[in-house]
């Protein structure tokens, strides 16, 4: 006869069996998230940038995974502090690889912090994205260069060319041939300051520098560079400050009506942070775009910037933000098409990408295979005014110049 | 090195006002933090490393203040008075523990008030930069003296220094409790056998130095960019105001804070490259022909 409870006692053991066996699996992909480490800048002087920073991955991350997460996987995302030390950048990037589990870096680090972590890289060989260092040597360079790591954010020599071409123009039109510069004392400053006096006397030969200042970053006091530049009666004054160095810069300087005396040109201008700190901002600064909801003037770059300031107490986004917001979208796009984190199959998969993007004139963005940069990004150059959209009239930069001039600039760098 | 320009401005009177201004506003804000800084050195022999954050408390305080009641001198009394309350309850609750203890265990606890400082700054007042913005009353065009520029801001900056530099100093050479701080800096326990109340003299005694800090803080906000950790970089040179003049000594800070806002505004036109490092040079010479600094007392 047949034993029924035995049947049935079958049918709960194979049950349980089964359930035994499905769990961990269920379990696992629960358990086991898509760890991404993130060294960045949350404490000191311009933590407001690591912050910022932070606050446009976030609202990305949790857009992947109420959608599902990355592979089935939800996205864990682990910050760390590195204080802006480029030591620390490089501890805390090692031990969120090693320690934490993280599949992929991003490196939301500063250029000095940005050099040690590709260290880092090259060594652990996971997928790295920087997503703010914009010395322009760090994939220029062949010799820095590292198969899985890549650059997500603008860069110093796009910048030079496209801030040369437009100040050589509007100092054609104001016939400004004596220039003054003020910029901080560390490689970003000294970099792109040399890089935008090259292209600027590239597009008008007749530029004479009379005067050079480099007050050390975090510096309280700009006194004496602002009266050194005064002294030297410029015409002109290029200034590579940013953040709160540059806020401090342009209340200093309005004591001194700094800025009837010249005309200046600052990249840096153009962050909404630095224009709204800015009480008494001086009008007619040529500035490039930072991040300007404005510009390019579309609704899905209007609504990115509105739904950025909903999810951070309306605080205002920064370059950094757009920067690592597209980071994170070129993970996401990179990891799904190599269809693993894999460091080596990721980086097959991000060369050469291109993504819809809210921060392109032309609405996509590419991450350029031969030296694993971002490429066609919006970059423009505007006047400022004292108040909102403060930067108006922005000219967008070329690509096609960019392209050309930049391959010249690495030519006779030497790197190709 | 560009010694023509050095030369070329000392000869001329436009560059010499200019340069001269730029270098007292730069001491006179670097003599208040030191003064400060210095004093309670000289009367309790506490290194304070947390003075710089005295500086950025003061600066954040007078920045509300300045933004609720519209009035920059009451931010910047805000900033001072906050600060001496701020320096009352360090010395009570803190520094009190540690007088006579190793300088390690005070470098420890001031090095802990900092942090907490700048993370309790970054909750209260969030991780952005602040800029209090010129009051109403001095946006206005800067001076010309003698083709010189000279902002009516700074120059108001220089004479309320120069005003607390000397009602400091009237405070300690004329006064009975000024003349009871420096006895005290001297041989504490015979004031104390003397039946005067040393205690509520060392509170004063950081109400004062955190009260100086306070008020550099909020007199320097109109120009200066609020941010957690600004403390720092300006404690580095009001220690080495404090060394050059000699460790507890008020003039001798006013004159090593002027000196080394000279250097810095003409160094940075003769020697672009090398002006911060002129600072320490300074230091080390005058350290070495003079090992107290300049009105330091020698240590037998």
């Amino acid at each position: 006869m047949r034993d029924i409870h035995a049947a049935r006692l079958g049918r709960r053991t194979l049950l349980a069996a089964s359930a035994a066996i499905a769990m961990p699996w269920v379990a696992r992909a629960q358990a086991n998230p898509l760890k991404i480490g993130i060294p960045t800048i949350l404490s000191g002087p311009i933590a407001l940038l690591g912050t910022s920073s932070r606050g446009a991955i976030q609202p990305e991350i949790d857009r992947i995974n109420a959608a599902g997460g990355l592979l089935g996987r939800q996205i864990q995302p682990i910050y760390r502090d590195s204080k802006g030390q480029p030591q620390e950048a490089a501890r805390v990037a090692r031990e969120l690889v090693n320690t934490d589990g993280c599949e992929i870096l991003l490196d939301a680090e500063a250029s000095s912090g940005a050099y040690a972590v590709q260290e880092v890289v090259r060594d652990l060989g996971v997928l790295c994205l920087h997503s703010n260092s914009e010395t322009s040597s760090l994939t220029a360079d062949p010799k820095l260069r590292v198969a899985t790591a890549f650059r997500c954010a603008r860069q110093g020599v796009h910048d030079a060319i496209v801030g040369g071409a437009h100040s050589a123009k509007v100092a054609t039109a104001k016939k400004l041939s004596k220039w003054a510069t003020c910029s901080p004392d560390y490689a970003f400053g000294r970099d792109t300051t040399a890089q935008f006096l090259e292209f600027l006397k590239h597009f008008k030969p007749d530029i004479e520098v009379v005067s050079q200042g480099w007050p050390k970053l975090g510096a309280p006091d700009f006194t004496e560079v602002i009266t050194k530049i005064l002294q030297a009666k410029p015409q002109a004054l290029y200034s590579a400050l940013y953040a709160g160095d540059l806020s401090a810069f342009v209340n200093q300087g309005n004591v001194y009506a700094l800025f009837s005396a010249m005309q200046v040109f600052v990249p840096a201008m153009g962050d909404l942070p630095v224009l709204t700190a800015v009480k008494s901002l001086p009008v007619g600064i040529q500035s490039a775009n930072r991040y300007l909801p404005t510009f390019p003037k579309t609704a899905e770059n209007a609504a990115w910037g509105a739904a950025y300031s909903k999810a951070n107490n309306n605080a205002y986004p920064t370059n950094w933000s757009w920067q690592n917001s597209t980071a994170v979208r070129f993970i996401e796009a990179a990891v799904k098409k190599a269809g693993s984190t894999d460091g080596k199959k990721a980086a097959a998969a991000l060369e050469g990408m291109t993504i819809d993007s809210p921060f392109s004139v032309t609405g996509k963005v590419t991450m350029r295979a031969e030296d694993h940069t971002l490429v066609d990004y919006a970059i423009g150059w505007g006047t400022t005014v004292p108040k909102e959209p403060f930067v108006v009239d922005v000219e967008p930069g070329d690509w096609g110049q960019i392209v050309e001039l930049e391959k010249e600039w690495k030519k006779a760098n030497g790197y190709i | 090195m560009d010694l023509d320009a050095l030369l070329g401005c000392v000869t001329s009177s436009s560059c010499l006002v200019t340069q001269t201004t730029s270098g007292l506003i730069v001491g006179m804000l670097l003599f208040m933090v030191a003064a400060g800084l210095t004093l309670i050195f000289g009367v309790l022999k506490i290194v304070n490393f947390a003075h710089g954050t005295f500086y950025m408390l003061g600066a954040y305080i007078a920045y509300s203040a300045f933004m609720f009641t519209g009035s920059y001198f009451l931010g910047v009394l805000a900033g001072g008075l906050g600060m001496a309350i701020f320096g009352v309850i360090f010395e009570r609750v803190l520094i009190s523990r540690v007088y006579g203890a190793n300088v390690l265990m005070q470098l420890l606890i001031c090095y802990a008030v900092v942090l907490i400082c700048d993370d309790l700054v970054k909750i209260v007042w969030g991780p952005d930069f602040y800029a209090m913005g010129m009051p109403p009353a001095f946006q206005v065009p800067p001076l010309f003296i003698a083709g010189g520029v000279v902002p009516p801001f700074y120059i108001m900056l220089i004479l309320v220094a120069l005003a607390i530099g000397g009602g400091l100093s009237l405070l300690l050479g004329l006064t009975k409790i000024g003349k009871i701080i420096r006895a005290a800096a001297h041989n504490p326990n015979m004031v104390s056998a003397l039946g005067i109340n040393t205690t509520l003299l060392y509170s004063l005694v950081f109400a004062v130095g955190g009260m100086l800090a306070g008020l550099a803080g909020g007199l320097a906000a109109p120009v200066r960019s609020l941010t957690p950790g600004m403390g720092f970089s300006i404690l580095i040179e009001s220690f080495i105001v404090t060394v050059i003049g000699g460790m507890g000594s008020i003039g001798g800070a006013l004159i090593a804070a002027v000196v080394l806002g000279l250097i810095r505004s003409f160094g940075t036109i003769g020697f672009p490259l090398f002006t911060e490092g002129l600072m320490y040079i300074a230091m080390i010479i005058i350290l070495v022909f003079k090992p107290s600094g300049l009105f330091g007392k020698e240590i037998v």
